[in-house]
């Protein structure tokens, strides 16, 4: 049957004293003082936290050091609440990176604006940045808490790299005309 | 010269059925006019009650809204159809999971795509999760507003486990962003169903307990009993939905009637209720609950493997992201539907969904391209706030403070 009228309870003379409920209310209670606690004294304990969360968003580095950013503006472009900002920069050619060509020379994220959706780390094309453990931040003024780069980088740190995209590039050119 | 009265409880109760005060008066009386809210414990949220009181009683009472607008439905032309997924997040955000659900299907619909069965297994799944979800903090909240504060103690523990399964999933324990248009955000993770079945096998005690707290409870029962009474025809033209509609003894659920993402598979009942009060509406979110949990049990019973994102939605709306860091054609199409979304037919389509609080509705007006012309929510709250006005006048302020519990509103999906 699909739809179904619910019963309602016609209390007994003894119920209309109120007095069983507030006696099965207190036994209730009473098996809850005893059983384990479920709450956690945070701060010195912290929550563990799962693969995947989505904390503060960072900027890594891949395995050899180098910045993974291009600068694309791509995380810029999606972001809803426009908590990103980025100066795009020149790689100079002579450095060893210099095939890269670009790095963000400003990357800043507003972190009174972000709302931790996680659409940054999803479109981006270079696997840079990343929303990882980190959940609660604080600060005294509103300047604080614009994470910059070197903020940025040192939240995030370095992460394997499975593609190695630009070590390809690398070799490629030094083999010959790629295309 | 002020004249005290003191009115006992009872004598406050008979004074309800007390004609408006006229002839043979002795002084002279003048209805007072008082605010309750924006910031009220009992008005959950940022709404507001002009009321006009005689005495205890109310002769008007006037919901104020839009303390909580941040124009969603504007902000929704401005974006990508996946860009506003963290917004619907914000609309009824006891219940973010159903509402990421019912947004991806109306845009599926306009995109005209079909989901594969595990990703509508997954979504029927945190659907109910959420009602779960909702409904434990409406039964908490309203136990707290006429005062029984143990059962919201009970019933955040249990949300709490809840959050935890929903932050295992999808990586936010709030605002959870997990449905994409054709898809999912991702696939769940190695033996998550198995801590959901878990957690159904420990919560049904639990809930039968806390329910036990309150529903053979005569203090309880005075506050809600005949409490807040809604006619089935006016619960039908003030657009009531949801519980507060099949509380009033209309048993209509769109799960049933317009069956999507293979709701038609599961068999469960949908409770109504029989007077249409406080009581009632009480009684069917905990039912509710117990149906929820009877879906959950039969979707992981015959929980489909496969796909978990629709083949034609990664051409439209996501390139798969391997290939995204490999192949030069998908990287220039992440770029393409980033900057400027994905290319959707023109038309109008409106989807509404059942949601623990009622009918979510979106209507989208699509002129072909990107971002929609258009985006109407229609949120239950808001409709089941209508109905206030009717319901409250001659009441007393504290049987108010008991019908808003019942109502069990959100005001962000009401502000929108």
């Amino acid at each position: 049957m699909a739809v179904i009228p619910l019963v309602r309870p016609t209390l007994t003379l003894l119920e209309r004293t109120y007095l069983p409920q507030i006696a099965s209310g207190l036994k209730t209670t009473l098996k809850h003082i005893f059983s384990p606690n479920v709450t956690l004294e945070y701060p010195e304990q912290r929550p563990a936290i799962p693969p995947g969360y989505r904390g503060v968003p960072t900027l890594v580095m891949d395995p050899n050091g180098r910045e993974k950013c291009v600068s694309c503006q791509l995380c810029e472009f999606v972001c809803p609440p426009k908590a990103i900002r980025i100066t795009p920069g020149e790689i100079p050619a002579d450095a060893p990176t210099g095939h890269v060509e670009k790095a963000p020379q400003a990357f800043d994220i507003d972190m009174l604006r972000c709302i931790y959706c996680g659409l940054c780390q999803e479109v981006c094309p270079e696997e840079a940045i990343f929303l990882q453990n980190q959940y609660s931040m604080s600060g005294y003024t509103r300047a604080e808490m614009v994470n910059h780069k070197d903020r940025l980088y040192e939240l995030g740190g370095t992460l394997p790299d499975s593609h190695h995209k630009w070590d390809k590039k690398l070799a490629a050119e030094k083999s010959g005309p790629a295309h | 010269m002020a004249t005290e009265i003191a009115f006992s409880d009872s004598a406050a109760k008979s004074a309800r059925v007390r004609p408006a005060p006229g002839a043979g008066q002795e002084f002279e009386t003048e209805k007072m006019s008082l605010s309750m809210g924006p910031s009220h414990p009992s008005t959950h949220g940022v709404l507001r009650l002009q009321m006009e009181l005689d005495g205890e009683i109310l002769t008007k009472c006037d919901p104020v809204i839009g303390y909580l607008h941040r124009g969603d439905e504007k902000i929704a032309e401005n974006m990508t159809y996946n860009q506003f997924v963290p917004y619907t997040d914000r609309l009824d955000y006891i219940a973010p999971l159903a509402n990421n659900m019912a947004y991806a299907i109306a845009v599926e619909k306009l995109a005209k795509l079909e989901v594969p069965a595990r990703c509508q297994a997954i979504r029927v799944l945190t659907a109910e999760l959420a009602r779960v979800s909702s409904h434990l903090l409406g039964l908490g909240a309203f136990g707290i507003d006429v005062g029984a504060w143990t059962v919201f103690m009970y019933a955040f523990e249990e949300r709490e486990k809840l959050y935890k399964l929903f932050e295992e999933l999808t990586g936010a324990r709030f605002t959870t962003s997990y449905s994409r248009i054709g898809g999912l955000q991702r696939d769940v993770p190695e033996g998550w169903t198995g801590r959901v079945g878990a957690f159904c096998d420990q919560f049904l005690p639990i809930l039968e307990e806390t329910l036990a707290l309150l529903t053979r409870n005569k203090i309880f029962m005075d506050r809600t009993v005949g409490v807040g009474v809604i006619s089935p025809a006016d619960a039908i033209a003030y657009g009531l939905t949801g519980p507060n509609l099949r509380g009033s003894g209309v048993g209509l659920d769109l799960r049933k009637d317009k069956p999507y993402s293979g709701y038609e598979q599961y068999r469960f009942d949908v409770p109504v209720g029989t007077k249409g009060d406080c009581y009632d509406r009480y009684l069917v979110r905990g039912e509710e609950m117990r149906q929820s949990i009877r879906i959950i049990r039969q979707v992981l019973a015959n929980f489909p493997g496969g796909d978990w994102y629709a083949k034609d939605a990664r051409k439209i709306f996501a390139p798969p992201k391997d290939k995204i860091l490999t192949s030069m054609e998908e990287l220039i199409q992440n770029f393409m539907i980033v900057t400027e979304g994905p290319q959707l037919p023109a038309g109008e389509v409106y989807f509404e969904a059942e949601n623990p609080k009622g009918a979510l509705g979106f209507y989208i007006v699509s002129k072909g391209g990107g971002v929609p012309w258009r985006l109407k929510i229609r949120a239950p709250s808001f409709a089941n706030l209508s109905i206030l006005p009717k319901v409250c006048v001659g009441c007393l302020v504290s049987d108010v403070v008991a019908i808003l519990g019942s109502f069990d509103f959100v005001m962000g999906e009401c502000d929108r």
